[in-house]
């Protein structure tokens, strides 16, 4: 089977400061894949470099099979293709939840304001937020506009969904909506890459675990392998560290 | 002191050329000063080095001398290169090159009061830069800097007075002029006077009426706030404060 993005050797640097190295990984259609580790090793910037939001310095992304390493002038081609969902939401600001979920579709895709509305109205059922349509960002919870945004990416119909640690900046009480969804889009098939602290959520729904620390992949294991035991030292104190 | 002279003045036909004048020196000069900052603040959001040197060079230069000096300066000196151009054209120039130096300043401020994050999510969807400008940042920023502009639209409307001094037959100029001619200052200034005040009126429910038709909750709510109400704050607004 191919692989739906295959990651070889990456490497790159901020100044004087190397923040991946020889990063490999490879991720299959339909995985989840829960990338953990503690703060400053590299594990966003990893998510960034997938969307070439970041530029690497040497190695290969392959998605689909397609090398897409250098090609940074139809990086907006690749990302229509790859939802991301951010700590901070990052909704727009100036729209609606139902706008902000239309305006990709409407102004990229080219749809037609009625098919996507149909389209936004459907994601925000599956995000259990169906009566928050015509709120404002500021006007919703933490854990709502989470979904929203989580919606926003999902209306570009992508292949490959990123999450860089959506319940970081979330009140406990509202942790728990945003993981329901995400483990429901993983159980229906969605592939994804998750960054986050949140090991109930990897339990429950990663294929695959991946332990990275000063910007190497130091161990990538499936999940039941991972929590039962067998892993590196490093991967098993950080573990022991926030399972207290 | 009469007022039925302060009436025929504002009716009469080289009192409303004068105000029609100065309004279209003022929105003339508005149009260009807004494009020529939106130019100059997209450059500076580039980085690059000869667009931020060209860019700090020309706010140096029209920031840094009075806009009387460079009415005159254009008027005068662009003759002697060749270049003949209207005394309405030179004011026109001169004042847009100067609004220009402040509306960029302004431009800029709003475009970085959109946060990073921002940009980056309208990337992270597939939007081409442009794309990202057009439908997530201008829009934003457009809000934030409505408030400074409509202070230098004002302001313009007031500096058009200026090019009186190259002959541009706009307000100031005409009324002062009746004036020494008929030695009815009084009456010649008031006239002009409150032509003014129409003007900078209908600017502030210009403004008013943007900001509202920008605030995208404005757009949802039902009600229709009277003009006054909506330029002195609605009482709930105040209730706040």
């Amino acid at each position: 089977m191919q692989h739906l993005l295959e990651i070889v050797g990456i490497n790159k640097s901020f100044g004087s400061l190397q923040v991946l190295k020889g990063c490999g990984l490879q991720v299959n259609p339909s995985e989840t894949v829960v990338l953990i580790g503690p703060s400053g090793s590299g594990k966003s910037t990893l998510l960034r470099c997938v969307n070439l939001l970041e530029t690497v310095d040497s190695g290969d992304i392959l998605f689909q099979g397609e090398n897409i390493t250098h090609s940074h002038r139809s990086a907006h081609l690749l990302r229509r293709q790859i939802g991301m969902v951010f700590q901070n939401f990052e909704l727009f600001s100036h729209l609606s939840a139902v706008e902000n979920i239309m305006l990709a579709p409407v102004k990229i895709l080219g749809l037609s304001q009625a098919d996507a509305h149909d389209i936004a109205t459907d994601l925000l059922r599956k995000v259990q937020i169906p009566d928050k349509a015509d709120a404002f960002p500021d006007e919703l919870s933490g854990g709502q506009q989470q979904r929203v945004a989580i919606a926003r990416a999902l209306a570009m119909r992508p292949q490959l969904m990123l999450y860089d640690e959506p319940t970081s900046a979330l009140d406990p009480e509202m942790i728990r909506e945003v993981l329901d969804v995400m483990t429901q889009l993983s159980s229906e098939g969605m592939t994804s890459i998750v960054v986050t602290h949140e090991m109930g959520f990897a339990r429950r729904a990663a294929d695959r675990i991946v332990f990275m620390e000063h910007g190497e992949i130091i161990e990538s294991a499936p999940s039941d392998q991972f929590f039962n035991g067998t892993v590196n030292d490093r991967a098993r104190r950080f573990l022991d560290q926030i399972l207290h | 002191m009469s007022l039925d002279l302060v009436f025929h003045y504002l009716v009469s036909p080289i009192f409303i050329r004068g105000a029609v004048m100065t309004l279209l020196l003022t929105v003339a000069s508005l149009f260009f000063g807004v494009l020529i900052g939106l130019v100059l603040a997209l450059i500076q959001e580039t980085q690059t080095r000869a667009g931020r040197i060209g860019t700090l060079a020309y706010l140096w230069v029209f920031r840094g001398t009075p806009v009387l000096f460079q009415i005159i300066f254009i008027y005068n000196v662009l003759p002697s290169f060749g270049i003949k151009l209207s005394a309405f054209v030179c004011a026109v120039l001169a004042l847009s090159l100067n609004e220009g130096a402040y509306m960029a300043e302004i431009v800029r401020s709003g475009l970085q009061a959109v946060k990073k994050g921002q940009r980056t999510a309208g990337l992270a969807l597939g939007m081409t830069t442009s794309q990202m400008m057009r439908y997530v940042v201008i829009p934003q920023a457009a809000r934030i800097v409505l408030p400074p502009i409509g202070n230098q639209m004002i302001g313009m409307l007031k500096l058009s007075a200026l090019v009186s001094v190259i002959a541009v037959e706009e307000l100031l100029l005409v009324a002062n002029q009746t004036a020494s001619a008929d030695f009815r200052y009084f009456e010649a200034l008031s006239a002009a006077g409150i032509y003014y005040l129409v003007l900078t009126t209908v600017f502030m429910a210009i403004q008013v009426a943007i900001e509202s038709a920008l605030d995208p909750k404005k757009r949802r709510r039902t009600r229709r706030v009277s003009l006054t109400e909506r330029l002195l704050g609605s009482a709930e607004t105040l209730a706040v404060r």
